[in-house]
């Protein structure tokens, strides 16, 4: 594999990541890492719709009048969506009855949508389900980091097998019922973005009266 | 369930964007001036109020097991075509609508415009159409639960964006400007929001 493709694969992992910095798909990764494990599903069938949605997308765009090429997108999209959520129904009842409509709502999850239109439409097949997979990474990094955390405080346990010893339980760990709750999602996402952005400090923001991030992100890697 | 504890629970116990965390692109972009904030949540509040029961009436006469039974056809089930219909639904709403406010509202539209388009990718009305099936509502409750839902996302969003004006003031470190410290603030609301769920009637 080149250099070239590479940096496609990884850049959005950390340097441009689609959640703490492009302010993409932000709903589901606070709904859905309550636990490790709803976590995780999320992330594979989030980063397989993505990466098959570049690579599809990608493939018909010289064909796509751009008048609809939106509607070409949403109906590609909600396609393997569907595809995804009844994979979900068939293979693991319980886990796609916990996340509820949240497998659904990846078809107006915004990376998805939004990586089609700026990345997929201008690039070649290989490059887009390389930026698919590589975005799909960088959101996957974010919600793990966040469900770890959470499921970790909130109830001692990790993927349900449980590593601090609980109080109730003749043990020491006090669960903290805090990280249960959705608003701790917003304070980890917060204090990871911070992390991120002292670590990396060309993302930080020139002050609160700029603007953010724009909802469809105007940088495109063409 | 009376429509007065419906349209409380769906405004605020479960609030779409602070308890259920959707439409969180739109909440977290367009929330810098109180005014723009009150047009994206009054243009979400159509949109819901019309899509989550149009929504609500496909499914119960076209998609649901049994469903087409009126039409000769009584074992048909189309659950599965549901999220794209939904989403198709959605579309052709906001740009009905669009349509409809430029021709006989012309003040109105120009302070929406930019915001419509934005409504079709705005997580917050499919996933009201979305609850509305898995909550398998009737046409009547979902017209109730699509005005709350509606009103408790616009409400949450002109909140989020007065309070921002205010924190143009305030001095942020660095690394959390911006982005960061908006997080913060709205898992703060959200924090505050939940205080609703004690919420009881009849």
């Amino acid at each position: 594999m080149n250099t070239d493709s590479t940096r496609t694969l990884t850049r959005p992992v950390f340097d441009e990541n689609p959640i703490a910095l492009q302010v993409l798909g932000v709903c589901s990764a606070l709904a859905v890492t309550k636990t490790l494990a709803t976590a995780l599903v999320m992330c594979l069938a989030l980063t397989a719709v993505l990466t098959a949605s570049n690579t599809a997308i990608s493939a018909i765009r010289k064909l796509v009048p751009r008048s609809i090429r939106l509607i070409v997108q949403i109906t590609i999209i909600a396609s393997l969506v569907i595809v995804a959520d009844q994979f979900l129904r068939a293979f693991a009842w319980e886990l796609s009855k916990e996340l509820s409509v949240f497998v659904g709502l990846i078809v107006t999850n915004c990376i998805v949508l939004g990586r089609a239109e700026t990345f997929a439409m201008n690039n070649s097949v290989g490059a887009s389900a390389l930026d698919g997979l590589g975005n799909g990474l960088g959101y996957s990094v974010i919600l793990i980091a966040v469900g770890s955390v959470r499921e970790l405080l909130g109830a001692g346990a990790l993927l349900g097998y449980q590593l601090l010893p609980l109080a109730s339980e003749d043990g020491w760990f006090q669960p903290i019922a805090l990280m249960r709750s959705p608003p701790s999602a917003f304070f980890i996402i917060g204090g990871l973005i911070w992390l991120l952005r002292t670590w990396k400090t060309s993302q930080v923001e020139e002050s609160e009266t700029d603007v953010l991030v724009p909802p469809t992100p105007a940088r495109s890697e063409s | 369930m009376s429509s007065l504890r419906l349209f409380v629970e769906a405004a605020f116990v479960e609030n779409l964007a602070l308890s259920f965390f959707l439409g969180m692109c739109t909440f977290l972009a367009v929330s810098r001036k109180v005014e723009t904030a009150i047009g994206v949540g009054i243009a979400v509040l159509v949109v819901q109020a019309i899509t989550v029961p149009v929504n609500n009436l496909i499914r119960h006469y076209l998609l649901a097991e049994g469903a087409l039974a009126w039409a000769g056809f009584p074992e048909v089930d189309l659950g599965f075509l549901g999220l794209i219909t939904y989403i198709g639904v959605i579309a052709a709403m906001v740009q009905i609508l669009e349509l409809v406010l430029d021709r006989h509202f012309p003040r109105l539209f120009s302070t929406l415009g930019v915001f419509l388009p934005l409504i079709t990718v705005n997580c917050a009305i499919l996933g009201g159409s979305l609850f509305m099936v898995e909550r398998n509502y009737t046409f009547s409750a979902s017209v109730v639960y699509g005005l709350g839902s509606g009103f408790g996302w616009a409400f949450a969003i002109a909140t989020l964006a007065a309070i921002r004006e205010k924190l143009d003031y305030s001095d942020v470190p660095a690394g959390l400007r911006g982005l960061g410290i908006n997080f913060v603030i709205v898992g703060l609301m959200s924090l505050a929001f939940l205080a609703f769920s004690g919420l009881r009637l009849g």
